[in-house]
């Protein structure tokens, strides 16, 4: 049942799903740069700003203020990583694999009180 | 070389790579190639960040074909989830040149680029070979994330926990260090 050539089989679903999105997009903006009427002017291709002439350009480097989030994402990320094997066999482990898993939540939400309490989710 | 990698090999089917296994290597392969040339070749290094995430996903679908699951959900987690948010936020976040800047290709180091990497190639290449050349590959037919779940849920359960306080301890590092004050 589960050989090599039946698990590629079921991502071959994925790959038709994607192929099928991706013509599905294709499709709809090909027919929509057919039917609508081209006049190209260079003020049509400017970045729209409320209706104000753009300043410089788009590549500009700006302050970002959540970049705390970001590092929060990662650690988050990990423990996903974690959660996901868990996932698949939690009904075998029952009650004990809750434990386990809400111990290991819990201390690394310990690091997000942690975060909070210190003040850098806020917005600044 | 690439004759064999396209050819039907002589073994079970479920022993081996099956064909349609080999060509979808040799797009990853070569999708993975090009993306890789435009990172080291891209003059815009937000774009270049974006084409490592091409070459992580080729990374990600390799796993796929080898049937590691689970580390293609990590690969696609963590490399392309949370590596390139840093790579972007390090982009922005440092004094890097935003937008095109040319120096970031230099066109006189790509003969020691080549070079560079053609004794990688050889290096690693030979160690895999020595060490692997003989061995022929029998994927386990098992549920490798859930094996990989009840290894970490009766051997490893300690170290398991451990992983959270390193996590904890990394988490609160990184918030000691962002702050300015």
């Amino acid at each position: 049942m589960s050989s090599a050539s039946d698990f590629l089989r079921e991502y071959l679903t994925v790959l038709i799903l994607g192929g099928v999105g991706a013509a599905l997009v294709g499709l709809l903006l090909g027919a929509s740069h057919l039917l609508r009427p081209a006049r190209r002017q260079p003020g049509k291709s400017l970045t729209y700003e409320s209706g104000v002439d753009p300043v410089g350009t788009g590549w500009t480097q700006s302050q970002i203020r959540y970049y705390v989030f970001a590092l929060l994402f990662v650690m988050f990320d990990v423990e996903a990583v974690f959660i996901f094997p868990w996932a698949t066999r939690l009904e075998a482990y029952g009650g004990f694999g809750l434990v386990e898993m809400g111990i290991f939540v819990f201390i690394l939400l310990l690091g997000l009180v942690y975060a909070w309490r210190k003040g850098v989710l806020k917005w600044v | 070389m690439i004759a064999s990698l396209f050819a039907a090999q002589a073994c079970a089917p479920s022993e081996c790579f099956a064909v349609p296994a080999n060509i979808a290597f040799g797009i990853c392969a070569l999708l993975m190639i090009g993306a890789a040339i435009k990172v080291v070749t891209e003059t815009n290094i937000v774009h270049a960040a974006l084409y490592l995430v091409v070459v992580l996903a080729g990374v990600g679908v390799n796993y796929l074909i080898l049937q590691a699951e689970f580390l293609a959900v990590t690969q696609f987690l963590v490399y392309i989830g949370a590596i390139i948010v840093l790579f972007l936020f390090g982009i922005m976040l440092t004094r890097a040149p935003m937008g095109r800047s040319d120096d970031l290709d230099n066109a006189k180091l790509r003969p020691a680029g080549i070079g560079a990497a053609v004794m990688l190639l050889v290096v690693l290449g030979g160690a895999l070979l020595s060490s692997f050349g003989e061995t022929h590959l029998v994927f386990s037919t098992a549920n490798s994330t859930t094996a990989l779940s009840d290894a970490v849920f009766n051997q490893y359960l300690i170290p398991f926990e451990v992983v959270s306080v390193m996590l904890l301890a990394a988490l609160i590092g990184a918030i000691v260090l962002a702050r300015r004050d």
